[in-house]
């Protein structure tokens, strides 16, 4: 493999920006490093998501149901664990259970997928709540010494890892494989893709990442519950933050995630009854204001600029 | 014949009660250019498509070299070394032309990856007459350069059999000139091709053998000359009347 003098520019500038997100709870541990934990979780979960859904297609709801099984994970081990190999173990789990997800719906296509997504984390949920109920347990405590900034710096570091992973698979044969299956899969097969194999395995990665970044925050809830770790909520901001962004690239769902939490949050601090109506019309906004979303509607601007110099 | 590249036997294909395919036998050997024709409805895509897996055989088989193929998927057969281009032409719209062709040189028979499949496909679209043009999005491209676009996909694994679906249907003369030229080289390079087609001049120009398809069956096989003036075949295309 072979870097270019760009590629070495754009590593360098990451780990910058890395090693100045790093240095927040320094400044702060109120307010704004709580809207730091939300953003770092956001985007590891919409950059994990785009990375398969992106180039496939595939709107995956599942979010919820792994970011749902990493928080248990967390809850039942935290007494006999060290938390790092519960957020490894979590990460296993998801990627395991992504693959039994993939193998059943990959080969459909389209809107089936969606919803059987959607409808995995409604299945976790009511099969934990009827464990639940069958032997009188509520919910879990999970109590550690991880602070905030604890919290955060784990979050950081996932979101590293997503983002190099990323950009190794743009890099990877796998990477080129997924972007003919999005394109034609007729095509892909005839090419000698084996289609089905390379969805599973790229489903995995956001499988696993959602799973972690439960795992991780499950001890700012303190206290969890299956409606509060599966909230399907979650799944759909994860992909409207990624769309808002753009998913074509791998910097895109970043660029949406920053401005929706700042959205979100000065929404639900005067409007707490609203936050879905924000939602709902941001979603509206993305379908018909802006398809490709931010990454979408610079290429158009560039496209344009260009168009200009060249008359 | 002795050692076919490509042989199939009983090939039968039924959607329901309708029988596409039925029953086809034949053989093509090494740098053998075969064309099967027909009719419309006859079954030749349809042969085709189960040739390349993208529809899985009723009854039959077809073999590779002597190995059966048939009941693999598509990807495997194209691994195996056969290739094929669509009658309706599908490209990768979100990449440029030169993506298009390496999409093909990546996965398939023969594997290349980074700057040999960059290179690899740089030299095949100056072959299929498209130098230049490698960093060009599709929506540029005229009909006639999709298809060579196609085309170069096709090849970038280095083929051990060829399928052109109507490869030449919807061109102009002058394009269609062009096209047979494309085709005629394929062949002199020793290729090993199979190609449903319409056009008479490309058949009589470019085929070997041909082997002719009606409601599904084989009724007539030979050099061109001798399929086309074959009373069956004129009855299929043009009615008892002029038989």
């Amino acid at each position: 493999m072979s870097l270019t003098k760009t590629d070495i520019r754009n590593l360098i500038l990451a780990a910058a920006a890395l090693a100045i997100c790093a240095l927040l709870p320094l400044g702060d541990n109120g307010y704004w490093l709580g809207l730091g934990v939300t953003i770092a979780m956001f985007t590891t979960l919409a950059t994990s998501w785009a990375l398969f859904s992106g180039p496939t297609h595939y709107i995956s709801l599942a979010t919820a149901a792994f970011f749902g099984v990493g928080t248990y994970v967390t809850g039942l081990g935290i007494d006999a664990l060290p938390f790092w190999s519960l957020v490894a173990i979590a990460g296993l789990i998801g990627a395991v259970l992504a693959a039994l997800v993939g193998l059943a719906t990959l080969r459909l296509s389209g809107v089936y997928f969606v919803i059987f997504t959607l409808g995995l984390a409604e299945l976790v949920r009511q099969s934990i709540t009827w464990v639940q109920n069958n032997t009188g347990q509520k919910g879990l405590y999970v109590l550690t010494d991880l602070d905030e900034a604890g919290i955060y710096w784990w979050l950081l570091g996932l979101a590293a890892a997503v983002f190099l992973t990323g950009w190794l698979i743009g890099r990877s044969r796998l990477g080129f494989a997924l972007r003919v299956i999005g394109d034609d899969e007729t095509v892909a097969a005839h090419s000698g893709i084996n289609t089905a194999r390379a969805k599973v395995l790229l489903f995995m990665l956001p499988g696993a990442v959602a799973a972690m970044t439960g795992a991780i925050l499950a001890p700012r809830y303190v206290y969890i519950e299956p409606s509060l770790a599966f909230a399907p909520i979650l799944s759909f901001q994860v992909v409207i933050m990624a769309l808002l962004g753009g998913a074509s690239r791998l910097w895109g769902p970043l660029v949406g995630v920053i401005p929706f939490t700042f959205l979100l949050e000065a929404v639900s601090s005067n409007f707490p009854n609203q936050t879905t109506l924000v939602i709902g019309i941001a979603f509206l906004v993305i379908v018909y204001l802006l398809p490709g979303g931010f990454v979408g509607l610079l290429g158009k601007i560039l496209h344009r600029l260009n168009a200009r110099e060249g008359a | 014949m002795v050692n076919p590249v490509l042989s199939l036997r009983g090939v039968t294909k039924r959607f329901g009660g309708l029988v596409a395919v039925n029953a086809m036998d034949f053989d093509v050997a090494e740098r053998e250019v075969v064309g099967l024709l027909g009719p419309n409805g006859s079954g030749k895509s349809t042969t085709l498509n189960l040739v390349s897996g993208a529809l899985p055989l009723t009854s039959g088989t077809v073999s590779l070299w002597g190995s059966p193929i048939s009941g693999l998927p598509a990807q495997t057969i194209n691994r195996k070394g056969v290739s094929r281009t669509f009658q309706l032409v599908r490209l990768l719209p979100s990449m440029n032309v030169r993506e298009n062709v390496i999409a093909g040189a990546v996965f398939g028979h023969r594997r290349r990856w980074g700057h040999d499949a960059h290179d690899h496909a740089e030299h095949l679209l100056d072959k299929v007459g498209l130098g230049g043009k490698g960093d060009m999005p599709l929506r540029q491209l005229t009909y006639i350069d999709t298809k060579r676009v196609e085309l170069a996909r096709t090849l970038a694994s280095d083929p051990k059999v060829l399928l052109l679906d109507e490869w030449l249907a919807g061109l102009n003369p002058t394009e269609l000139q062009i096209g047979i030229t494309l085709i005629k080289s394929l062949r002199d390079e020793g290729r090993t091709i199979i190609l449903v087609e319409h056009v008479m001049d490309a058949i009589r120009s470019l085929c070997d053998r041909c082997v002719v398809m009606a409601a599904g069956t084989k009724i007539a096989e030979g050099t061109p000359t001798q399929v086309l003036s074959d009373k069956e075949v004129i009855r299929a295309y043009l009615g008892d009347d002029d038989a």
